[in-house]
């Protein structure tokens, strides 16, 4: 585990470099035990990494960095996370997923093939973030990897499924975004009435069926 | 209740306070006035707590009827309404305060005494412009409810405003990923770009070179400075993603956030780095000539 600023009203917290179950648990465990915490504004879990927003006029680097250190050396017994599983009705390629022929050509497949993969594996989500209760989802198939946008679209339509790099995600609303679009689904992925507000939340367990138009 | 009249709105005004908190973990950033500081001050003139909601105009404010008499201040940039700024001043029932093109910087906020009462979202009023939590920007014949919560009397006379011109001198320190980037952020100007908006301000100039590093998908702070393969850097602001990808040499300093909100298209900044110690210092400063204002 490292520490250290990044900002004047911020901390990282690091687990590693890598997507793993391991560093999954320890964020999964450091963000449930920070909630509610004077003085903290904000937690922002990642794959490997914690962001932790502080008041800078009530807290500082270090005492926050007390805290971290103290929890994540407490034993971790008992610590479990609640796990769903979830089915997503996709619709793959042409309008709704514009990038498909991209990603079949980047991995060297066919886009019959990246649709029967993808649907075939089991992701987990890590966390929930980047714009309102997006997804981020392990468990993509080595193969199917692609890089990122070099510049991120202006617009990328609600219920976009996407790769970016390793990763895998669904877009809840419309928003600017640089993952690569493969398919559309019709399941709303936020609900501001709903409590929490997420579909897909930390620790669930979901995967994707092919077919369904948006 | 008192209440006043949209009457004509303006380019983008949104009713904000001090921004939702709590809810990064779901992806939801916390919002908040773009120029906290004039939100902030624009309160305590009027004797309101800080974090009342008040209306944040963005290059074009709007033209509002009082029903009934009021305490209001204009903080923030000239919008020429032709009333005193940085001031507590008297509005008469059916008396309308117009504001015009800004002389000045992106942003001017209109606070009453009282706070705005606009219905709250996941415990904020503050509108989330891109996603739509909280509300929509405001438009012709909204009519918007003034609260009853003030906490003090009006402060008299004209408090002097913070220091700058739109545009200039960002200060700003070392980001997670700064040991991967050499000094050309710091090298020239940078402008800013017509795409800019609550979500992010972003840049054209001398182009960043990708330091290509292995780099996973972690959590972002305000006024990140993100650097995508193309170069050109993005400064995360008060709608910002919670999450990002790009690597990340540097990040505004808290004291700056107001000059981010003040930032219009085209004006140009430049890039300062100073140390962690120092840029708590500029915010405890800056904290000091508030809370003069109380």
């Amino acid at each position: 585990m490292t520490i250290r600023p990044a900002s004047d009203r911020s901390l990282l917290v690091s687990f590693g470099d890598d997507i793993s179950l391991e560093s999954h648990r320890a964020v999964a465990r450091l963000t449930r035990s920070l909630e509610g915490l004077r003085g903290i504004l904000n937690l922002h879990p990642a794959f490997a990494t914690v962001l932790i927003d502080f008041d800078p006029r009530l807290r500082d680097h270090e005492e926050v960095a007390g805290w971290v250190r103290e929890r994540m050396e407490a034993p971790a017994d008992g610590f479990a996370m609640e796990r769903r599983t979830v089915e997503v009705p996709v619709s793959f390629g042409g309008e709704w997923g514009p990038d498909l022929d991209d990603v079949a050509r980047h991995t060297g497949l066919s886009p019959e093939e990246v649709i029967q993969r993808f649907c075939a594996a089991e992701f987990e989500v890590y966390f929930v973030g980047f714009s309102t209760c997006f997804p981020y989802l392990g468990g993509l198939p080595a193969e199917l990897a692609t890089p990122r946008l070099g510049a991120p679209r202006k617009h990328v339509p609600e219920g976009s499924v996407a790769i970016g790099g390793g990763q895998a995600g669904v877009y809840p609303l419309a928003s600017p975004g640089g993952w690569r679009l493969i398919g559309r689904t019709s399941l709303r992925l936020f609900d501001a009435d709903s409590e929490p507000p997420p579909l897909l939340r930390m620790g669930d367990r979901a995967i994707f069926v092919a077919g369904a138009r948006p | 209740m008192n209440r006043l009249r949209v009457l004509t709105p303006g380019l983008q005004t949104t009713v904000q306070d001090l921004g939702r908190f709590g809810w990064a973990h779901f992806g939801v950033s916390a919002s908040g006035a773009a120029d906290a500081l004039a939100l902030r001050a624009g309160n305590l003139l009027v004797g309101n707590a800080e974090n009342a909601a008040g209306l944040e105009m963005t290059l074009v404010g709007g033209a509002f009827e009082f029903e009934r008499n009021a305490v209001i201040a204009l903080t923030g940039s000239d919008f020429g309404a032709g009333l005193p700024l940085w001031s507590a001043v008297e509005v008469k029932a059916g008396e309308t305060v117009r504001c015009g093109p800004t002389r000045g910087g992106a942003r001017a906020y209109l606070t009453v005494r009282g706070g705005v009462a606009a219905a709250k979202a996941m415990g904020s009023a503050s509108v989330h412009v891109m996603t739509g939590v909280g509300g929509r920007p405001l438009r012709m014949g909204d009519v918007v409810p003034i609260g009853e919560e003030a906490m003090r009397k009006p402060r008299s006379g004209q408090v002097t405003p913070p220091e700058g011109e739109p545009g200039g001198l960002l200060r700003v320190t070392a980001a997670a990923q700064a040991e991967w980037f050499g000094d050309e952020l710091y090298a020239g100007e940078y402008a800013v770009s017509e795409e800019s908006n609550r979500m992010g301000l972003r840049l054209r100039g001398l182009a960043i070179p990708s330091p290509g590093g292995h780099m996973l998908t972690e959590g972002v702070p305000l006024g990140a400075i993100q650097v995508p393969p193309d170069g050109q850097p993005i400064v995360l602001f008060v709608e910002h993603q919670t999450t990002g990808g790009y690597p990340k040499p540097a990040n505004v300093i808290s004291a700056d956030f107001w000059r981010l909100g003040q930032l219009r298209p085209r004006d140009g900044v430049r890039f300062e780095r100073v140390t962690m110690e120092r840029a708590v210092e500029l915010l405890r400063e800056q904290e000091k000539w508030l809370y003069r204002l109380v």
